[in-house]
């Protein structure tokens, strides 16, 4: 979808170029709390341990911290959690009032282990961590966290002085009002108070502060915090999406910090820091020895600012430098500003990538485990315009043999924007078009989005309006803004009664004309008010007690959180349900889709969607993909097809375009480009086995699925940048063209022991090596890693659900040393009864020439009608004979082909059943 | 069906088939390619393979001919009898997906998919579409060659009239330089009215000054309506008494000064206005009359002419976009002067001749069978818009419900496949669109006895379809009905 009216017509009358509206958006000085916070320097800090408040238990340290200028208590938690993370929380002792804690992000409590005092002196306290020699130092004066394995610091916590923490106060006029001093002096509560009001001058937007026409009243005054990590050693850092910027991510140190604050960014500019529609502050820092992780837990507007010292270097810096002898060890310096909350971090402490997300994931999950269909292609288009266009697109898929799983309705299906309601001209009988795809077993998504049309004879509108649950505006009354609909209202998704209320207007009874296999799409979620400030709600909105500042960039989250459930319940929570959604914050892999919002049908969007799915994978949300073809302006026919083949390769593969553009149907460009978009579409419904398989492995472990290479080479440095190609698990290495008028690309493939297969030549090629592809406009150079095993179904049918019962075709990728191994994961697609242990999870390995089937799931039941039609080994040597046995012990002669000149053996249909044991021997 | 003793085949279990007659999905013009029992060659000659593997549901030649009745070719296709409806490939990967695709329902021999065989009742419904078709195609076909009769004739009679206006022209040219010669020998011996008249002969023309002109002020109070209908009216007859001409004759002379007759014109609008009221369109008008013309007979949405003021505006732009040498400023005076007369059926000469070449350059098909449309509109009213089609000039869409009318495009080519041009109308260059591109419309024509607009879509934002019948497109019906059975392999 697009911005905002308001925002096309200024992006017309104003800049009269095609980009976004910087503008409209604040620099980090235009944000009050940014600047007063960024003005402060590194130094040494004001904060101070007070060993003697500390008290230690099985499960925390508690510690205050004062702050010798204002005398400001702080309340430091330090907790050691399962799994190599330390958690550290600060607060005020004291606070005027509660202040915000972030809830429903953490899937659970986090475990604790206990901690155990190692030392304790004036100077500070040594507690260790457990494993590997991993300890924390606690300095009192001035206050800082140091966190050690033997000799290395591996993070350090206020090294540079810049914890801050703005306590909660009285309003006071700029004109001092020693009355209202005394007043305090007076109150024992405020005893801190008393010393340090000549040293806090009253600063411009403390209170309140204005953007361009908005007003924020900013009634709990400042409340900004803030917390610096120094990270020796490091040189890469990687995370905290979502920005349109590459993978690594930049030093901040002569422009504005990463900003996260969800928005609605109207044809956003690509390599900049500039915050998008979704926020995970999650950080990771890597080194070819370690991988560590910062997670932020703050749902307010926060800022990122990252130096490295070859820009200058810092005191603790100086000191490493001292205390190793070395005067050219690396180091990043990374910093949080947030403008309400507290300070909850969790640093994870790897070292490996895959534990980091193992850490990660036993924070706030894993990926949800989709429909085997979402993981298809969809087709989108804002808008298909009616119930005949409908039918007419899909039999055009039909006509053009290109298969499809998925179409979607964008708003302007629904009656004058009503959500949950359909147009009663253009979809007269939803549920008639909806049976039309039910007998073509394809799916529907129709859009959902968060803003309800103020409109009395609404029912949606009624029902949250007397129920309370619109948020409301600083004065008490709904909050109204301007959405699609016009002046639309916003639900308080952060009200669990609500989300509940939500959930249940999925039910095929209360959403009507909705069927079993229609799916939903939340956009607008950030959320996006037209007519509010940066195109999003005023920070002084109210959710219940929390201001809009506080819970900003969890909205989009909630949203989604409360669809998802609404798809489940509606099912008696049988089925998985699909929900994509703009706007995310931490956590919301839990509940479906993301994408990367409305991009644009340029060649440099194509590229920077491999930089944000990467990022978005590194913090857990594996299901990520890019409008295909773009959704602004119309992209060349070049540039369509070289985007087919791109999102073919990456989790979420959809087609989508403005009202605007003209219609991209993929036979539209003549018959040679729609040969090679259903050559692209195809491929990826070759590859559904794998690519379930790898989201099955997504939700158990937090792994990404779309990865970056650094990830599975982590000790080679050639990787650590690499951001125009990609691994999908381990065992797939994708370099799309993303050049207009490429004639061929160079791929890195990594690894000094590894073999890389072209996926369409079975050519051989070894690691290590910049490898120039020499390209045409059918290559998509997409590598298969020695050693491994993937499962395909080469039966590309018109949607993934006919596929259900194909047989597998195997690819056996063999390494020098002759082996090789892979999975086989396979269920029902579609309902959570794999949680029911029904399911089929086969290792696949070759080793001395016989590749063999075991079950690894044995506690697990299901069976399939699929079987195993032919295998394919590649790196192979001839045999004079093929062996297959099957669990009762009979053996049978396998027939295969040799190619000699690829080295590709092709045993030709063994024809065992998919689920069951058996083993082929190569003699 | 009784030739069918196609066997299942037992897919997991890959036991090759039994073949009787043909393998499964064959048609019977490859027969020959699948012997029992022979070694088969794949239809591309790239290998050859035993018999049995042969729809063994395992895909062993590249072009996917050894597999024509499983899905196991990525290319393959399999065929379909479809006994007692039109026999059809698809492609293999659509055979076991559980979709009914082939009515006689042997595509899903083995998914379960509970199919009906619905290839008679496809049958019976197709001849009578076909039927039907075939009828409206015949009879279409005859009102094509009425069209194109009646093209004929009248493109003949608008040359003869185009021929016979510019003869009048260069007749009346002569008579009025006649007249003049008399005038002015009338003239001479009148020194001061020579001098003020000869004055306005040469440019300064003041109305009084001839007795032509008096006939022209005396006229002019019946103009008005006169305004109201067309004076271009082709078929009307033209004949026009030589003092009208002349005063016509007199305006269309290259040599009156425009500056001097607006002055003119200046001094009579006032009590034109005065005279005129308030129901009669504003003087200023355009070539456009066409349109006002009255829809014919057989056209069920007529075009009320009550509504024809409305369309002033519209118009008006049109006319620049079209002719910018026509502006407004010029044409009225002269066109005004033009509806001086005081019949209905006197003609405008100069418009009648542009008008005239205009339409005879129009391209209204191989035998003008389009022509009709000319000068024609047709609606059709959905919930929100009615949409208005009147061939060979523009496409608009005006909101049901208020609101102004939007230009979906002007007259622009034929734009049908190569072989079948006159299949599609495209009319553009419609009112632009927020950051997209100026509207336009597509107007697909189809076989039909009436001349309706069946549907208007708008599938890609400003670009709108409009699907209209008209016999002018129907062919000779002798291959349009098509004995099922002929085709079938019974």
């Amino acid at each position: 979808m697009m911005a905002s009216v308001l925002l096309l017509w200024l992006a017309v009358c104003l800049s009269g170029t095609w980009a976004v509206d910087k503008g409209n958006f604040k620099t980090c000085d235009q944000s009050a709390f940014c600047k007063r916070q960024r003005a402060l320097k590194p130094g040494e800090s004001p904060y101070r341990a007070l060993l003697e408040t500390m008290e230690l238990t099985n499960t925390r340290l508690t510690l205050q911290l004062i702050n010798d200028n204002n005398k400001v208590r702080l309340l430091l938690e330090l907790y050691r959690l399962q799994g190599n993370i330390t958690r550290v929380k600060i607060n005020e002792l004291k606070p005027l009032k509660p202040r915000y804690e972030v809830p429903d992000v953490l899937i659970r409590e986090p475990p604790t282990e206990p901690l155990s005092l190692l030392s304790q002196d004036e100077n500070g306290v040594v507690l260790s961590l457990g494993a590997e020699s991993q300890r924390v130092i606690v300095s009192a004066r001035p206050f800082r966290l140091d966190i050690m394995e033997g000799r290395d610091v591996l993070m350090s916590l206020n090294s540079r002085g810049l914890l801050a923490f703005e306590h909660l106060r009285m309003r006071k006029d700029t004109q001092a009002d020693p009355e209202g001093e005394k007043k305090e002096e007076a109150d024992p509560a405020n005893q801190a108070e008393t010393a340090k009001e000549e040293e806090e001058k009253v600063e411009d937007g403390m209170w309140e502060e204005s953007f361009k026409s908005h007003a924020d009243s900013k009634p709990s005054g400042p409340s900004a915090v803030s917390l610096d990590f120094s990270l020796p050693g490091v040189e890469h850092v990687y995370g905290i999406p979502e920005h349109a910027d590459t993978l690594r991510l930049k030093t901040t140190d002569n422009g504005d910090p990463y900003r996260l604050y969800n928005l609605d960014v109207f044809q956003y500019e690509l390599y900049n820091p500039m915050a998008l529609y979704g926020a995970v502050p999650v950080m990771l820092a890597h080194n070819a020895q370690r991988t560590t992780g910062i997670f932020w837990l703050n749902a307010a507007e926060t800022w990122v600012d990252i130096s490295s010292n070859t820009a200058g270097k810092t005191v603790f810096g100086k000191m490493l430098d001292y205390v190793q002898g070395s005067s050219e060890t690396p180091q990043t310096d990374v910093r949080w500003i947030s403008e309400s909350g507290i300070i909850d971090v969790f640093i994870m402490l790897g070292p490996t990538p895959k534990d980091i997300f193992s850490q990660y994931a036993s924070l706030t999950g894993t990926q949800s485990f989709p429909p085997l269909s979402a993981l298809a292609y969809h087709q989108c288009r804002w808008n298909y315009n009616d119930q005949k266009d409908v039918q007419e697109v899909d039999a055009g898929f039909d006509e053009h043999d290109i298969p499809y799983d998925f179409i979607w309705l964008d708003i302007e299906h629904t009656d004058g924007k009503r959500y949950f309601t359909w147009d009663p001209h253009k979809f007269a009988s939803p549920k008639e078009m909806l049976q039309g795809l039910v007998e073509k077993k394809r799916k529907m998504v129709a859009i959902v989005d968060p803003h309800i049309k103020v409109d009395s004879n609404y029912k949606i509108h009624n029902e949250i309006r007397s129920k309370g649950f619109y948020i409301k505006n600083k004065d008490g009354g709904d909050y109204e803004g301007w959405c699609w609909p016009g002046s639309a209202g916003y639900p308080d998704f952060t009200r669990a009664d609500m989300r509940a209320w939500w959930a249940s207007m999925f039910a095929y009874d209360q959403y009507e004309g909705s069927m079993e296999n229609l799916y939903t799409w939340n956009d607008m979620n950030e959320p996006s008010v037209f007519n509010g400030p940066e195109v999003t709600m005023h920070k002084d909105a109210m959710h219940g007690a929390w201001e809009h500042r506080d819970v900003h960039n969890l909205y989009g989250f909630y949203v989604q959180m409360a669809t998802a459930e609404g798809l489940i319940q509606r099912s008696g929570g049988v089925e998985r349900p699909f929900v994509l959604t703009r706007a995310f914050f931490a956590g919301s892999q839990r509940y479906g889709a993301v994408w990367t919002g409305d991009n644009a049908a340029e060649w440099d969007h194509l590229k920077i969607s491999i930089p944000m799915c990467l990022s978005l994978g590194l913090v857990g949300i594996s299901f990520c993909g890019a409008d295909v073809g773009g959704f602004f302006k119309s992209p060349s026919t070049e540039l369509l097809v070289r985007w087919y083949q791109t999102g073919a390769y990456q989790p979420f593969f959809r087609a989508h375009a403005h009202l605007d553009t003209p219609r991209r149907e993929p036979w539209l460009f003549g018959p040679e480009n729609t040969a090679l978009i259903r050559e692209a579409v195809r491929q990826r419904y070759t590859l559904l086995p794998y690519w379930y398989q790898q989201f099955y492995q997504a939700h158990q472990t937090g792994e990404p699925i779309m990865r970056p290479l650094w990830v599975e080479y982590p000790q080679d440095p050639a990787t650590f940048a690499i951001d125009d190609e990609f691994l999908i698990g381990r065992d797939l290495l994708v370099h799309p063209v993303t050049e207009e008028g490429a004639r061929g690309v160079t791929a890195y493939l990594p690894g000094k022991d590894e073999l890389w297969f072209d996926v369409h030549t079975f050519q051989k090629h070894n690691g290590a090596q910049n490898l120039y592809i020499p390209v045409t406009m059918s290559s998509i150079p997409v590598f298969q890693r020695g050693g491994s095993i993937i499962p395909r179904k080469l039966r590309v049918r018109r949607s993934s659900t006919c596929m259900e019962h194909d047989p597998y075709t195997l690819y056996v990728a063999l390494n020098p040393q002759r082996t090789a191994e892979g999975e086989l994961y396979i269920d029902d697609g579609h309902t959570f009864n794999y949680e029911k242990k029904e399911f089929i999870l086969r290792k696949l390995s070759f080793t001395k020439n016989i590749l063999s089937s075991v079950n690894m799931a044995p506690d697990a039941q299901f069976s399939t009608r699929s079987w195993i039609e032919r295998i394919i080994i590649l790196g192979a040597s001839k045999p004079s004979k093929v062996t297959l046995k099957t669990a009762g012990g009979q053996e049978s002669q396998v027939e295969f082909e040799f190619d000699a000149s690829m080295s590709v053996l092709t045993l030709r249909k063994p024809g065992m059943n998919a689920g069951v044991d058996w083993s082929v021997t190569l003699q | 069906m009784s030739y069918q003793y196609l066997l299942l085949l037992l897919l997991s279990l890959g036991v090759s088939a039994v073949e009787v007659q043909r393998p499964r999905g064959v048609p019977l013009s490859k027969r020959q390619f699948y012997e029992e029992g022979k070694p088969f060659t794949c239809l591309d000659g790239s290998r050859t393979i035993p018999f049995d593997r042969v729809n063994d549901d395992y895909c062993d030649c590249e072009d996917g001919s050894d597999e024509p009745g499983t899905a196991a070719c990525p290319n393959g296709s399999f065929h379909c009898t479809n006994a007692g409806f039109r026999p059809a490939f698809i492609p293999s990967s659509r055979i076991n997906d559980g979709i009914c695709d082939c009515c006689d329902t042997t595509d899903e021999y083995n998914s379960g998919a509970a199919c009906q065989n619905t290839c008679r009742e496809l049958g019976s419904k197709e001849r009578e579409i076909m039927k039907e078709m075939a009828e409206i195609a015949k009879e279409g076909f005859l009102l094509k060659q009425q069209l194109i009769q009646e093209a004929k004739s009248g493109l003949e009679e608008k040359k003869a009239k185009l021929a016979e206006v510019q003869v009048s022209k260069k007749d009346l040219e002569d008579k009025l330089e006649a007249l003049r010669t008399v005038k002015e020998t009338a003239e001479q011996p009148e020194k001061e009215a020579k001098e003020r008249h000869l004055k306005a002969w040469e440019g300064k023309l003041k109305f009084e000054s001839l007795s032509t002109f008096t006939i022209i002020i005396a006229s002019y109070v019946s103009v008005a309506d006169l305004l109201t209908h067309s004076e271009l009216d082709p078929d009307s007859d033209g004949s026009f008494t030589e003092a009208e001409a002349q005063v016509k004759h007199f305006f269309l002379l290259d040599k009156v000064d425009t500056a001097a007759f607006e002055s003119v014109w200046n001094n009579i609008k006032e009590k034109y206005v005065s005279e005129s009221n308030a129901d009669i369109p504003a003087p200023v008008e355009t070539p456009q009359e066409e349109t006002r013309e009255p829809v014919p007979e057989n056209d069920s949405e007529q075009y009320p002419e009550e509504d024809i003021p409305e369309e002033e505006e519209d118009d008006d732009e049109e006319d620049e976009d079209e002719d910018p040498d026509d502006g407004d400023y010029k044409v009225s005076p002269v066109r005004i002067s033009i509806r001086f007369m005081k019949d209905d059926h006197d003609l405008d000469l100069h418009f009648v001749c542009r008008n005239l070449e205009k339409e005879i350059s129009f391209d209204f098909g191989p035998g003008a069978e389009f022509a009709y449309l000319y000068g024609q509109c047709y609606e059709l009213s959905t919930s929100e818009y009615i949409y208005r089609l009147c061939p060979f000039n523009r496409v608009s869409q005006k909101p049901k419900y208020g609101g102004s009318e939007t230009n979906l495009g002007s007259w622009g080519k034929w734009t049908g496949p190569e072989d079948n041009v006159y299949s599609l109308m495209k009319y553009e260059h419609g009112t632009g669109c927020w950051q997209g591109p100026n509207r336009s419309t597509t107007v697909k024509l189809t076989c039909g006895k009436e001349t309706v607009v069946l549907s208007t879509s708008e599938p890609s934002r400003c670009e709108y379809l409009m699907e209209f019948t008209t016999p002018a497109v129907c062919q000779e019906p002798q291959s349009l009905y098509p004995d099922a059975h002929d085709h079938t392999e019974l």
